[in-house]
């Protein structure tokens, strides 16, 4: 594996009372690459995420993170809302979290609150109305903006998101992972529930945002067309295990990758082999 | 789109007449069980001690009659004129129309409520009444910031009216402080204890969050009650000072206001003064708000009580966030405790009971959560209602019961059902409360 690594997940242990769901993990993901991490499900894909974006505390193992200034941080000893802050990870959800009650425009907002909130100099310069905060809060509508440009919402956005159609959601909560300007951008199963059309212009956005704007992705994802055709490197797991990792290419013609879909969906590994033909 | 699923639930909706016998059927069933026992027979101690009973059948007849054909009538008026419990039925037209009427519902309210004074100068009764339901305004105001945007549910707001009122009345009697110096410290010292409550209750959600919020309320009650040597415990707080005019008396002295302007004193002047007063207190409320809501900190309020977990991945702190909601709703609440004890010039552990915290409640849940208007037209038919209701003496309670169920039927999410985007790149859009969550409470 070529290049450095923005994250570096080592040893990686996490326990559910008795129950082992990610166990010794190892594996890195590279600076402005797109990283895929597979395998069957219940695997512990969504516990990895979990234990990246603070969510749990893992049982075991190191979680660092490289900001491109230097900045090493330890991510395992982070907690819960300072991971996305300080440590700039963004991250999407399975079942997707927007603010429904909230314009779209709102949730992209929300998104930019640490920004803004030192803009309003804790709240308290905003009341009065100091034209700074006012400069600020424009800057974060433009921004919005350009994203919901991006992601072709612009014209809902004074829509309440809890109104969008499944696919424009999951079009929504990446943006809005994406206006906290993070480092390192998280997806859990973004192709979910989508059509073919909506998995090929979500393919476009990812890679949109890794070549031009430079953010490395780390992704979960079962649709494996969209896998094979956007990651850079991908890591399959099975039973809490990395079973094996490489590019698309060496991931899919590996016997243990083939064996593990097989012994679990036989419709998944059936996907997995054609689109690789 | 739209429109097949309006039609189907419309077909449904006017479903023929054996729906409609039906429902009355079940009804009339429904009254006969529950009448046949209260209604159908009379018991009475006899003479000498047996008891006596009589059956009263004719009555209990004519009640489930009564039932029954008021099922129907009610049934054919919902089918008729609507809405039902699905406020999807109200056609977007309606909607906009009530927006754009509601534009000017506030100001006409707020130019209204200006002139009050003026307009009911010699009626005592009214302007009492007006500074009582300006009071609960302020208050509902004030529990909204809490419930309404951070959808934390808080049963025990009026610990922190408690506060703000024993606040100002120990330290005007003690140290003899003005009430403008006082009216601050209250707030910040029902801020102090808002954030003292957050504390213990960060991790509840629901019913947890709401029981303790409960018995946080109970507790500062028992502790004014119990701690005799300095509440002076049931016997409460007397001799309150008055508020001044920035330092000159509302009285019949000679540096009075009356006096001092030239003109005949009156008792009125101090009422009016004090109705002007809690006027701009609410309007502060009001006003900190609207703009608290535009700013970061309102729309993390807001994203906290849509979804808890999403804030988290985004960089906020809903430990700050969630105790800034608790401090400023109790900072308000505070401000309305010091104006009620200087209006009373009496207060006691009486007047800071449960009740107080689920009227304000229900101003806001009546409301509409998070609507400002809504909640000062729910404050004003809460309070106001309750009043004019007065003529019917013992069936007050009922009447005025029976009035909320109902609004609550026909509009489930409170008066104003919508919630208005606190930020817009080219229209706000009106948002239906049917997509706006209500928090963890």
């Amino acid at each position: 594996m070529s290049g450095e690594p923005i994250l570096s997940v080592d040893r990686l242990t996490m326990r559910f009372g008795g129950i082992v769901a990610v166990q010794d993990l190892s594996f890195a993901a590279e600076r402005k690459k797109i990283t895929a991490l597979i395998g069957p499900n219940g695997a512990g894909k969504t516990t990895v995420f979990n234990c990246i974006t603070g969510f749990y505390k893992p049982s075991g193992g190191s979680i660092r993170l490289a900001h491109d200034d230097g900045k090493v941080i330890a991510l395992e000893r982070l907690n819960d809302f300072r991971i996305a802050k300080q440590a700039k990870v963004a991250r999407t959800f399975q079942n997707i979290r927007l603010f429904p009650g909230m314009t779209a425009l709102e949730n992209l907002m929300v998104a930019q609150h640490n920004a803004l909130m030192r803009a309003s100099g804790l709240t308290f310069l905003g009341l009065i109305g100091v034209p700074s905060y006012r400069t600020a809060e424009k800057r974060a509508i433009e921004l919005a903006t350009e994203w919901l440009k991006r992601v072709n919402l612009l014209d809902r956005a004074d829509d309440a998101a809890g109104n969008f159609a499944y696919g424009d959601q999951r079009r929504l909560e990446i943006a809005r992972a994406m206006c906290t300007e993070p480092a390192l951008l998280c997806l859990d199963e973004p192709a979910a529930g989508l059509n073919a059309r909506e998995s090929a212009g979500l393919s476009e956005l990812l890679l949109s945002i890794r070549n031009e704007l430079g953010t490395s992705i780390l992704l979960i994802e079962h649709d494996m067309s969209v896998v094979m055709e956007i990651s850079d490197h991908i890591v399959v797991m099975d039973h809490g295990l990395k079973i094996a990792q490489g590019t698309p290419r060496e991931v899919r013609d590996d016997p243990k990758v083939i064996a593990a879909y097989l012994g679990t969906d036989e419709e998944e590994a059936a996907a997995v082999m054609e689109s690789g033909s | 789109m739209t429109a097949i699923p309006h039609e189907t639930t419309k077909a449904r909706r006017t479903a023929g007449i054996p729906f409609l016998l039906k429902t009355a059927f079940i009804n009339a069933l429904i009254a006969l069980v529950l009448f046949s026992l209260m209604i159908g027979i009379r018991t009475e101690a006899g003479s000498d001690g047996q008891l006596t009973y009589w059956t009263r059948f004719g009555d209990l007849a004519s009640i489930v009659a009564a039932v029954f054909g008021g099922s129907i009538v009610i049934e054919l008026l919902r089918q008729w004129i609507g809405p039902t419990g699905a406020e999807k039925l109200v056609p977007p037209s309606v909607q906009s129309g009530m927006s754009f009427i509601g534009r000017y519902v506030a100001p006409a309210l707020l130019i209204f409520t200006l002139l009050v004074p003026v307009i009911f100068y010699d009626q005592r009764y009214i302007l009492d009444l007006a500074i009582l339901v300006l009071t609960y305004v302020m208050l509902g105001w004030g529990l909204n910031v809490v419930v309404g945007l951070a959808g934390l549910l808080d049963l025990g707001y009026v610990a922190f009216y408690a506060v703000g009122a024993y606040s100002y009345a120990l330290l005007a009697t003690n140290f003899g402080w003005s009430f403008w110096v006082c009216l601050p410290l209250a707030g910040i010292l029902a801020a102090f204890w808002g954030m003292l409550l957050g504390f213990p209750v960060l991790r509840l959600r629901g019913d947890y969050l709401a029981i303790v919020t409960l018995a946080f309320g109970e507790i500062i009650r028992l502790v004014i009650i119990n701690w005799q040597s300095l509440t002076g415990g049931p016997n409460g707080v007397s001799g309150i000072p008055r508020p001044t005019f920035f330092g000159i008396p509302l009285d019949n002295s000679d540096d009075g206001l009356a006096a001092k302007l030239g003109i005949e004193y009156s008792p009125t002047h101090r009422i009016v003064f004090l109705f002007y007063l809690i006027l701009a207190l609410a309007l502060l409320t009001n006003w900190v708000t609207i703009r608290l809501r535009r700013l970061p900190i309102g729309r993390a309020w807001e994203a906290l009580r849509e979804d808890e977990v999403a804030c988290r991945a985004l960089g906020i702190n809903t430990t700050t966030t969630k105790l800034t909601a608790f401090a400023t709703g109790a900072m308000f609440g505070g401000f309305a405790g010091a104006f009620f004890a200087t209006r009373q010039g009496f207060i006691s552990p009486e007047s800071f009971t449960f009740q107080e915290s689920a009227l304000v409640l229900a101003i806001v849940v009546l409301g509409g959560m998070g609507s400002q208007l809504g909640v000062a037209l729910a404050a004003l038919a809460m309070i106001g209602g309750f009043e004019l209701f007065r003529s019917l003496e013992t069936y007050r309670m009922l009447v005025f019961g029976m009035a909320m169920v109902l609004i609550m039927i026909w509009r489930p999410r409170g008066l104003i059902g919508h919630r208005a985007p606190t930020v817009y790149l080219t229209k706000a859009n009106a948002i239906s409360s049917d997509l706006v969550k209500e928090g963890h409470g």
